[in-house]
């Protein structure tokens, strides 16, 4: 059985690579769903911005399907929705993902409420960091069957706000009282 | 169908202490960026076991050679970096994306940022990416990259080393790399690369030279081959 390869950071200089700064846009206009905007920043233990972090986000449709072969209910090849964005932090640490609001998948023994999946790279994190964004304005995050893994007192930092007008916001702390929770998956 | 159950095939966990620890406290820029909670545990949901299929974009006819970018020629010492993507249990993976960065042959990066006094090259800027094909096979045309000092401590300096970025099937199989060149004397003082742990992780990272890669009168060869994590053998309903 041959060894993993092993993780290594991004480093400072990936935008050679992916120059988007600041924002992602996932659907296109005849994207199914809820457009929506999630909005927020990367900051470290300092309070400082963490303008060099990659944010990479993945999601179901809106009917809380994915597309990939291993999801039995996706929808046959249509309308482009990928669910997977990328976007380099700007100067302040933010970054927005233009996307629909997710559906509910599948999870272990129920429904899971809907969510990104979030993978952070950034110069200083040497294997990515994984969370999930959440949104406050959905009761079904009560039965969550993730967020039950998660300590009460830290679910808050997985739960984005509504600001109104289809704007969520969701901050990203690396470290600090608020520190985000972080998965091992 | 049960909308509430799919049945998944989940991704196994990496051994314990195989990939770098976030708080590495050698390298600097770990110390305010690391958690300081501990990771929480989670199961595996279709959420995680599905991913981005082909990656982001699609590559260009050319985007795998870097030497071929610009209207002249990089200088630097022509490389060709071939190798395979693979699961643990030796399977390739197909059609997946891998992305390379690096800097010139004089240890500079074609970024703003990059502050290091050596000459950028105007012919270079040193991006490629590609995908593999059916047996998980990838090959890059670059330059060699130079080492360069940076801040992390006195007199420090990063070897030589390509950065990768490889997708796989799932959002659990995402990978940031760096690729590094054999005999590298610099590789014993680095602390990105000694952040690994284990001495045969470590060796993962380090190219080899191939004969059979090299092509005559033209560009010396590197094999680099990546495992991405592989799959449970039985499904569990979810």
């Amino acid at each position: 059985m041959p060894p993993l390869t092993p993780s290594q950071t991004v480093g400072p200089f990936f935008a050679i690579l992916v120059p988007e700064r600041g924002r992602a846009r996932l659907r296109a206009d005849g994207t199914p769903g809820v457009p929506i905007r999630v909005e927020g920043s990367v900051r470290d233990g300092t309070g400082q911005a963490v303008s060099d972090a990659l944010v990479e986000t993945w999601q179901a449709d809106e009917a809380g399907r994915y597309a990939h072969p291993d999801d039995p209910r996706r929808r046959e090849p249509g309308p482009a929705f990928s669910g997977f964005g990328r976007v380099h932090t700007d100067a302040a640490g933010g970054f927005g993902i233009e996307t629909v609001k997710p559906g509910r998948a599948p999870g272990p023994g129920r429904l899971q409420a809907p969510h990104l999946l979030v993978g952070l790279f950034a110069r200083g994190v040497l294997a990515r960091l994984v969370t999930r964004i959440y949104f406050d304005d959905e009761p079904s995050n009560a039965g969550d069957p993730i967020l039950a893994r998660v300590p009460a007192d830290r679910r808050s930092t997985l739960i984005a706000t509504f600001r109104g007008g289809g704007l969520y916001h969701f901050d990203i702390a690396l470290q600090g009282p608020d520190e985000t929770v972080f998965f091992d998956v | 169908m049960d909308p509430t159950s799919v049945p998944i095939r989940g991704y196994r966990r990496p051994p314990a202490d195989w990939h770098p620890s976030n708080d590495s406290p050698d390298y600097r820029s770990t110390a305010a960026r690391h958690p300081t909670r501990p990771l929480v545990v989670v199961p595996q949901t279709l959420s995680e076991i599905t991913g981005p299929v082909h990656g982001h974009g699609r590559p260009r006819a050319l985007d795998h050679d870097l030497t071929r970018q610009h209207d002249g020629e990089p200088l630097g010492e022509r490389i060709v970096v071939a190798g395979r993507v693979l699961d643990e249990d030796d399977r390739p993976v197909p059609e997946t994306l891998v992305e390379i960065w690096q800097a010139n042959a004089a240890g500079r990066y074609a970024h703003a940022e990059d502050r290091h006094a050596a000459p950028l090259d105007p012919n270079f800027s040193g991006a490629g990416r590609v995908l593999t094909n059916a047996d998980g096979e990838f090959r890059f045309v670059t330059i060699k990259p130079g080492a360069y000092p940076w801040q992390n401590h006195d007199n420090a300096w990063r070897p030589a080393h390509v950065h990768f970025s490889v997708f796989g099937p799932s959002f659990l199989t995402r990978l940031m790399t760096q690729m590094y060149f054999p005999g590298d004397p610099l590789l014993a003082f680095d602390p990105v690369f000694n952040a690994i742990p284990g001495e045969s992780a470590r060796r993962r990272l380090i190219a080899s030279f191939a004969l059979d890669t090299t092509e005559a009168g033209w560009a010396l060869g590197y094999r680099f081959d990546i495992v991405l994590r592989g799959r449970d053998a039985t499904p569990m309903e979810t």
